[in-house]
């Protein structure tokens, strides 16, 4: 044929196309991650300075920040991927939703967990139930129930839609999460990084933070794109494709 | 932090607990994503083999 066909990304929306190209990626995203997160423990420990005010306490920053920026941009990027999958009923969509819930669910925990590390020496207290820590713990909710009601129906379309529902009715909790350190008086600290004005910390302070958030978005990538490969194997083993890939005959 | 040796590297300061604390929790979670991510696959694919395994089975029966 003399037409000419032009390449179309849209060819990875098919998961028989993304499952190849995921299990390629992978171990790239995954190599980044080592890489990034090696050397921002390198700076957090060993070159920033000790904080004047905290001592040493303040070098949970490095992973407290960086867990719950990922937190709450793993529910966007969810909430994105479900609100395509409702709209346009594509199965890759929502399988990426559902691969994305349990990593973003363990970065919230990681959160909450260095953040109540961090509370007791510098607040005197483990937990409060002030604005920032409670959005902040029902984003942990959302997450688990939105895997908990993908869990529940059987039929995976529906499934898929319940989910998205949750997910997209959720999303609301991610500004309240951002801004609630503005909007209501807290304990906790507003944020350490702003566009509108001048980072309020050290230079090396800021730099082994992004490059820690760097090491936690590739690994989170990595994690999500090892996880989907998982999901599209159970769901679409009805096909001639997964059968030959898993290695079994006709 | 400038090097003094391990021992006050470790004490963190006074804060140990909560720095390694937050750390050690942060290793363990991350660590054992990937180990379960590395089960699934396996599961995945041994009972996808189980699977069709049957799947042909009946259907030698069938013919």
């Amino acid at each position: 044929m003399s037409k000419s066909r032009r390449f179309s990304w849209f060819v990875f929306s098919s998961p028989q196309s993304f499952y190849p190209l995921a299990g390629t990626l992978q171990p790239w995203f995954a190599a980044l991650a080592f890489l990034l997160c090696a050397a921002g423990l390198y700076i957090s420990f060993f070159v920033a300075p000790t904080d004047a005010q905290q001592g040493e306490s303040y070098r949970i920053i490095f992973i407290h920040v960086p867990a719950a920026w990922m937190s709450m941009f793993l529910y966007l990027v969810m909430g994105f991927w479900s609100g395509v999958g409702l709209v346009l009923n594509t199965r890759l969509s929502s399988m990426l939703a559902t691969a994305l819930a349990p990593t973003g669910a363990l970065f919230t925990f990681i959160a909450l967990w260095t953040g109540a590390l961090w509370g007791k020496p510098t607040w005197g207290t483990w937990w409060v139930w002030d604005a920032r820590l409670t959005s902040e713990l029902i984003l942990l909710f959302l997450y688990i129930g939105f895997m908990a009601l993908q869990a529940a129906i059987d039929d995976p379309r529906r499934a898929d839609k319940a989910g998205a529902v949750l997910a997209l009715v959720g999303v609301i909790n991610i500004p309240i999460i951002y801004f609630s350190v503005q909007w209501w008086s807290t304990l906790h600290q507003g944020a350490s990084v702003s566009m509108k004005s001048a980072p309020s910390m050290a230079t090396t302070m800021l730099l082994g933070m992004l490059i820690m958030a760097l090491g936690f978005w590739m690994y989170s990538i990595a994690a999500v794109l090892a996880r989907v490969r998982c999901v599209i194997l159970e769901r679409e083993r009805h096909t001639e494709w997964v059968m030959e890939e898993v290695g079994g005959q006709a | 932090m400038n090097w003094h040796g391990w021992s006050e590297f470790l004490a963190m300061g006074g804060y140990a607990l909560y720095v390694w604390g937050s750390y050690a929790v942060t290793l363990v979670v991350l660590i054992g994503e990937i180990v379960a991510l590395a089960m699934r696959r396996r599961g995945v694919i041994e009972r996808l083999a189980k699977f069709y395994a049957a799947r042909r089975r009946n259907h030698e029966t069938e013919a």
